[in-house]
């Protein structure tokens, strides 16, 4: 769930302004009681804040300064281990999986989650039919996995079945270079397009609708409202729901852990997987650190871009 | 908008339009549904077929002759020669210890987790203290950092605390700090309007007490909301859960499937015990959904803005 950011960081950006404190000489003890209260009222969030975000930052920069493999003792190689990335094939390799599979599900799951949407609202509050809905994206990534594993299989899936019985020739789905990684962004459409289309639903619920009957009015055909009225007032709502999955969706990694574990030919080999594979299975921390740490300055730059994307847009917001 | 075709000109016109265009919405929204449902049928018909009447009944959409065996050797309750001679791996799947151990490990997150949030959420809300924002600010960044650059250096340390293969160890970087839920919560409080508060410090009462007796009653809304949208992702963690708590007594629903998936010999995939094993880990997100379906789709709706 990381369609979040950007009413985070706008908020942040913008603090409300709190009231002028009182007077301080009148105050000073119940300040001071104040201030206590504050600071232990924070202090179990800062101390995980600290152990298990700050300081783990901190110590993936230094690690990615070093040679460090788990079994002998890590030594300063500066900036050895940046520079041995730009000249890798397999991490660029990765970069592009990890852009490519961005451009093949962001946009389709927006379409499809579209369409939901708007047919939801046509025709139905049904609490049933927006449960059925989301049920996928309830599941997670391994429960996903395995389903299409099963119905993509090459021999005995029901879809090579029904292309089999069409007359044309079985599909490898995860199976083959060309297809994998978009076999790997079908499935996570499928657990997706549940989840825009709940969002989507939401903003349209926020529509006016004497606006539509207005437009009916004046002789309006249904592909003029929908182009005139509906996709102009959701904007901000789709604005917001693409930037924001983008950073999430880069960073793709459980669907191909369990599908196809990077293969075939490291035609999955998204960046994150990347990573975790120089960590946990070549045990070149360093080297993966060093990784994780341009992803995350690639992602924070994104994030402030995207930040400025949604001021442009603000003015639309009704 | 089925009320909109009678305002239009004509009547005639008007219905003729509302039909076609109410079909092909139906049509679409059918599609799409049926297009939800048709693999998680799959599972459970494929579930339900004999092990060796998999292939010839690849393309039915009803279990012809249906059979429980398959749940029954997932959950062991068949013999391991028996299970070997149905086709299988004779992998089995702990299901109850998993299903335990991913609603404790669930619980136990979740409910740190929204105390936690909630407690410093107020103090960022109403509580004046020095480093007030530069400390927000801090805790609102660290959503921006990957999942991947902490991942390394904590699993370093709960390697080092001797806490692998521990509950402890796999709730440990959930339980005290998600920026989000700290956000969420601090933008509801502010709304609050503060009224009741100032007029509890009147009567002498201590910031906390307010937190407690007047503001935390106040939230139980957004409190359920942040709750249900962290115990979906803490529900479906597959990778922490993976690398920290591997040990069969200690598998969560995710972790089991996969090492279930994995034991199945490659090249050879037993797929109704497999499926069987998907079938009941849909089980409790069905049940979640039977049970709290409004709240559960109004708290997603709610984390995409408003």
């Amino acid at each position: 769930m990381r369609v979040r950011f950007l009413a985070v960081i706008c908020t942040v950006m913008n603090p409300i302004s709190m009231p002028s404190p009182r007077p301080a000489h009148a105050l000073s003890a119940t300040r001071r009681a104040e201030t206590l209260t504050a600071w232990a009222l924070v202090l179990p969030a800062l101390i995980g804040f600290v152990a298990f975000y700050a300081l783990p930052t901190l110590r993936a920069i230094a690690i990615s300064l070093t040679d460090w493999n788990l079994l002998k003792p890590a030594h300063f190689v500066g900036l050895q281990n940046y520079a041995q990335m730009l000249h890798d094939g397999k991490f660029w390799n990765g970069m592009r999986l990890s852009a490519y599979y961005v451009l093949l599900n962001i946009p389709a799951q927006m379409v499809l989650g579209l369409f939901l949407a708007v047919a939801m609202d046509r025709l139905t509050r049904s609490l049933f039919v927006k449960s059925i809905v989301l049920l996928p994206y309830l599941l997670s990534n391994v429960l996903v996995a395995l389903i299409w594993l099963w119905m993509l299989d090459p021999m005995m899936g029901l879809v090579n079945h029904g292309i089999d019985a069409a007359g044309f020739e079985r599909q490898p789905f995860f199976g083959g270079v060309d297809q994998a990684m978009l076999t790997v962004a079908a499935v996570n459409i499928w657990r997706h397009m549940g989840l825009v289309a709940m969002l989507f639903l939401a903003g349209l619920q926020n529509i006016p609708r004497n606006l539509y009957e207005a437009a009916a009015l004046e002789g309006a055909s249904e592909w003029q409202m929908f182009r005139w009225i509906t996709l102009p007032l959701l904007r901000p709502v789709m604005v917001f729901v693409l930037v924001t999955s983008v950073t999430g969706s880069f960073q793709i990694f459980d669907t191909i852990a369990i599908t196809t574990n990077g293969g075939p030919l490291d035609s999955t080999r998204v960046i994150v997987h990347y990573i975790v594979q120089n960590a946990f299975s070549f045990y070149q921390m360093g080297y993966a650190s060093a990784m994780s740490m341009t992803l995350c300055l690639l992602m924070v730059a994104y994030t402030f871009v995207q930040m400025r994307i949604m001021r442009a847009s603000e003015n639309d917001l009704a | 908008m089925s009320h909109t075709s009678l305002l239009f000109p004509s009547l005639k016109q008007g219905l003729r339009r509302w039909r076609s265009t109410r079909v092909l919405a139906w049509t679409v929204l059918l599609v799409m549904i049926a297009f939800t449902l048709l693999p998680l049928w799959m599972v459970l018909k494929t579930a339900l077929v004999h092990p060796a009447a998999l292939f010839s009944s690849a393309t039915d959409l009803l279990p012809a002759e249906p059979t429980l065996l398959n749940f029954k050797k997932v959950l062991g309750l068949v013999s391991t020669e028996e299970a070997l001679a149905l086709g299988g791996s004779g992998a089995e799947i702990d299901f109850m210890r998993a299903l335990c151990n991913s609603a404790l490990f669930t619980a136990i997150t979740v409910t740190l987790q929204t105390a936690c949030a909630a407690m410093a959420a107020y103090a960022f809300a109403r509580l004046r203290f020095p480093g007030r924002q530069s400390l927000f600010g801090l805790f609102v960044a660290s959503m921006m950092v990957p999942g991947i650059v902490t991942l390394i250096p904590n699993f370093i340390l709960i390697r080092d605390l001797g806490w692998l293969n521990t509950m402890a160890g796999m709730v440990a970087p959930f339980c005290l700090m998600q920026g989000f839920s700290v956000f969420f919560l601090r933008q509801f409080f502010l709304s609050l309007p503060r009224d009741l508060e100032e007029a509890a410090l009147l009567e002498g009462a201590s910031h906390f007490t307010i937190f407690w007796r007047v503001v935390l009653p106040l939230s139980i809304t957004p409190l359920a909301t942040i709750a249900t949208l962290t115990g979906i992702n803490m529900w479906n963690e597959f990778f922490w859960p993976y690398l920290v708590g591997k040990d069969e007594l200690l598998q969560v629903l995710p972790v089991a499937l996969q090492t279930f998936k994995s034991q199945t010999p490659q090249g050879q995939p037993d797929w109704t015990g497999l499926m069987a094993a998907t079938a009941i880990t849909v089980v409790p997100t069905v049940v979640l959904l039977l049970a709290f379906g409004r709240q559960v789709v109004e708290s997603v709706q709610f984390s995409g803005g408003k």
